[in-house]
């Protein structure tokens, strides 16, 4: 059965057909949007030229993309918030993975990891640690499959296991950029790719501020790992704060112009994230997690985590055998193991690191 | 009247059949010798005049011409003395003519007539067993290592007069006699290092795959200590591997005459330039790198070496050979070695504590590394820094002995499983390895799905898939197990995480 009205599925086709139109319009300052999306049908058509009334839905409809509209049980509900603070909610989405999914998804607690496209080594690995730290925690990770910190925070979240949730601005049935298609493929089978734009519809640059306020309502918190001056991911940061949700930043280098609009946020005073048990602790209080008090993020064999424990605490190899009695293969074997699930991390001449947890 | 006598040139750690020609008619007295030879041949004119001239012959008054024959290749060093000689004694008929027909020569010649040795007569005897040649002079000095060929009659002769005396048929020379092989030589000892139960443990695992190592620590940590105790705990050379290093060394100028029973140690100073490590020069020569051939290459301070010689180490180390081009023609000489790398922690090499180094510095330091080598090594080990002195009464490390034991059981098993497709496990190519290494499947599986185990490339993976087979080699496991590929990982040269 459709969970989608056929009045929703016209709005979303006519805004899909005067994209190019508002594209070409909102040129210079793609930041409206958002803004553009709240006008009315009549509004809309006034301002971007007429189109025949809509003609159906047979472009919504394309293989493994399922709709659903505002006015249906199933429709995610923090969306409808948007309204309530005075933007617009879209008035269906559409959904690659299954609509079963995105209601599983979207069950739990959810948190936006957004940031830059070109982006320091440091904001990636943070990205892709947090990414798979929380989804590891049970947490779905929300972002928007764009290259840099967005690619990172997915990549993390199928590696730690969990089902991401990525927002896009082009058809959901559309790779964009090219270079992630292999990374769109696997969230699409782990998880679920939306869009508010109909199947098929390519990426408008007005479309991408538009999409950020769904990434700000899904997650219960909005954090932002490393972002320029004038970013994308600062309008998702104000959506976030026109919902009331939580925002929190990653420090970046101060003499970094890439971390300049991240570390202004923490100037100004939002969450300073140093890792997911930040985000926890935010979330469900000091050392609680999703199902009450959490204890070590992964279940360690105990020597195991001895080996761990005195290997990021600089012990050589040689030191950690004597100290625990181990056979020297075997301490080797065990920090392999320990690198293998990502538990630390090497530098080029043979010293240990804990990896972002 | 003209004659030929058969000789060979060296030519990288091959030899090739050279005919020295030589005409003698009336004419001034002079002596030309033709046929793109060096300087070194062009003077034997004056040793062969001296030389003759001592030993009771007599030298034509006669227009005398030698032909090096082809005349296409460049001959160089003293090695045709002898051949020139004979040449000048038989076409003025002081020999009988046909007397060096089936029969080579090869010696330098001093003016008082006596030979001196050659380099490279294992080379020539090869040379002259794959021409049909059945039998071949050479000085004394080098018959026992010429007769380590079968199938040649060596004929070791002391000088020229005795040389004469054999074509006429006066005498026969005595078989050369082989010295009983000598014991192993007491090599550096295992039992001398104190503690660094890790690096031990990277040592016996290379030896026993013969893989590439990189030992990082702080000066005086033993790095060096440790890379010359290697040779002792790798098996002894079998005798085809003897034969190669026994050849190399005497092309090289650096035999003792017999047999090598001990594996090659090369520690070039890191100033040597790019064609003293893989070879070079005018007329070729084996480099450091194919002096180490089927031994230990160990290159101290390894990031001092210049960029330039050590981007062409690259391509040798995985081919196992070195190609050089001269003029027209390639030589390939041998290049199998185990590299081992020593060096420091950073640049001032007091990084724990004291160290000044800036963050520039080290960042440079450990990029000199990176590109041209770490692609090529398969372990890394960082030492402890040295222990404090020992008061005596600590029991001494494993010896030589035991550790040389284990590695050899793991080289049998080795060779029964690779059936001659590579030495050992680091030779294996990623066909060979594919099909040799089989992983427990459900330890597969388990590391397949780890996080850490996307990061691998392609190379990288077929690299710790190797140690890992030496690793269960040397505990005579036939799977590779979890465990075996986690040590493996453990050792190997890591990289951070690769994300667009």
């Amino acid at each position: 059965m459709s969970q989608a009205c056929s009045s929703c599925l016209g709005r979303s086709q006519l805004i899909g057909e005067l994209a190019p139109a508002i594209d070409t319009a909102l040129e210079r300052r793609p930041a409206l949007g958002a803004e553009v999306l709240g006008l009315d049908d009549s509004a809309l058509r006034s301002a971007f030229g007429s189109v025949q009334e809509s003609r159906g839905m047979e472009r919504a409809t394309v293989t493994g993309v399922e709709a659903v509209c505002r006015h249906s049980k199933r429709f995610p509900q923090a969306l409808l918030e948007l309204e309530a603070r005075g933007l617009d909610t879209p008035a269906a989405i559409f959904v690659a993975g299954g609509l079963d999914r995105l209601e599983n998804v979207l069950d739990g607690p959810a948190v936006t990891i957004v940031g830059g496209r070109k982006a320091s080594g440091y904001a990636l690995d943070t990205a892709y640690g947090l990414g798979r730290s929380l989804a590891a925690a049970g947490i779905t990770v929300i972002s928007g499959l764009a290259l840099g910190v967005d690619a990172a925070a997915h990549r993390g979240a199928l590696d730690g296991g969990g089902s991401p949730l990525a927002v896009v601005a082009s058809g959901a049935d559309v790779a964009y950029p090219r270079t992630n298609r292999a990374l769109r493929d696997r969230v699409v089978e782990e998880g679920v790719v939306i869009s508010e734009m109909p199947p098929g519809s390519p990426a408008f640059r007005w479309a991408f501020p538009a999409r950020n306020r769904i990434m700000a309502a899904l997650g219960a918190m909005t954090i932002v790992v490393e972002c320029r001056a004038r970013s994308g991911s600062l309008i998702t940061v104000r959506c976030a704060e026109k919902l009331q949700r939580v925002v929190g930043a990653v420090p970046g280098r101060i003499d970094s112009r890439l971390a300049e609009g991240s570390n202004g946020l923490i100037r100004e005073g939002v969450q300073v994230i140093t890792g997911a048990s930040a985000v926890l602790d935010e979330l469900f209080g000091v050392e609680m997690g999703p199902d009450g008090p959490r204890g070590a993020a992964i279940e360690l064999d105990p020597t195991l985590g001895e080996v761990l424990d005195l290997a990021v605490a600089g012990s050589s190899p040689s030191a950690i055998g004597a100290e625990l009695d181990l056979a020297p293969g075997r301490v080797r074997a065990m920090l392999g193991e320990l690198e293998l699930r990502g538990l630390i991390a090497r530098d080029r001449l043979g010293g240990w690191s804990l990896r972002q947890q | 009247m003209h004659t030929s006598v058969a000789t060979f040139a060296l030519e990288g750690v091959d030899s090739r059949q050279v005919a020295v020609e030589v005409d003698v008619r009336r004419g001034l007295p002079t002596f030309t010798v033709v046929g793109l030879p060096d300087a070194a041949v062009r003077e034997a004119r004056e040793r062969v005049r001296a030389a003759v001239l001592n030993s009771g012959l007599d030298f034509p008054l006669s227009r005398v011409t030698a032909n090096l024959a082809p005349a296409d290749i460049r001959k160089s060093g003293p090695s045709f003395d002898l051949a020139l000689a004979i040449g000048v004694l038989a076409a003025s008929g002081q020999v009988p003519a046909d007397a060096a027909r089936d029969c080579a020569v090869c010696g330098e010649l001093s003016l008082g007539g006596a030979l001196r040795p050659i380099r490279g007569a294992l080379a020539m005897a090869a040379g002259a067993r794959a021409a049909g040649i059945s039998r071949l002079v050479v000085p004394v000095q080098n018959g026992e290592e010429a007769s380590l060929v079968e199938g040649v009659r060596i004929l070791p002769v002391p000088n020229l007069a005795a040389m004469a005396a054999l074509l006429r048929g006066e005498c026969d020379p005595e078989p050369p006699r082989r010295r009983p092989p000598a014991p192993r030589p007491p090599g550096p000892d295992l039992s001398d290092v104190r503690g660094q139960a890790d690096a031990r443990r990277a040592l016996e695992i290379a030896a026993a795959g013969g893989h590439s190592l990189l030992l990082v620590g702080p000066p005086g940590a033993g790095k060096t200590m440790l890379a010359r105790r290697l040779p002792g705990i790798l098996p002894e050379p079998g005798f085809d591997e003897a034969m190669e290093i026994t050849r190399i060394r005497s092309v090289a100028g650096l035999g003792d005459g017999s047999l090598a029973l001990d594996r090659p140690f090369r520690a070039p100073h890191h100033t040597i330039s790019a064609s003293g490590l893989v070879g070079g020069g005018s007329v070729p020569r084996p480099g450091e790198l194919t002096l180490a051939h089927r031994g230990v290459l160990f290159l101290d301070e390894m990031a001092e070496f210049s960029r330039h010689a050590l981007e062409a180490l690259r391509e040798p180390l995985e081919a196992g050979r070195v190609s050089v081009t001269r003029g027209q023609r390639t030589l390939d000489f041998p290049a199998r070695v185990m590299l081992v790398g020593a060096c420091n922690d950073c640049p001032c090499g007091r990084r724990e504590g004291t160290c000044q180094c800036a963050a520039v510095d080290l960042a440079r330091y450990s990029r000199r590394l990176s590109g041209p080598v770490l692609d090529r090594i398969d372990l890394v080990c960082r030492l402890d820094p040295a222990p404090p002195p020992s008061d005596g009464h600590e029991p001494p490390g494993e010896a030589t002995d035991a550790v040389r034991g284990r590695v050899a059981a793991a080289r049998e098993l080795q060779s029964a499983r690779l059936r001659g497709a590579a030495h050992c496990n680091s030779e294996m190519d990623p066909r060979t390895t594919y099909r040799t290494v089989r992983v427990e499947p459900r330890a597969f599986r388990a590391l397949a799905s780890s996080p850490g185990f996307a990061s691998l490339t392609g190379r990288g993976h077929d690299r710790v898939l190797r140690v890992a087979r030496t690793i269960a080699d040397l505990e005579g496991c036939h799977q590779v197990s979890g465990d075996h590929i986690q040590e493996a990982i453990g050792f190997r040269v890591s990289r951070s995480l690769e994300m667009v």
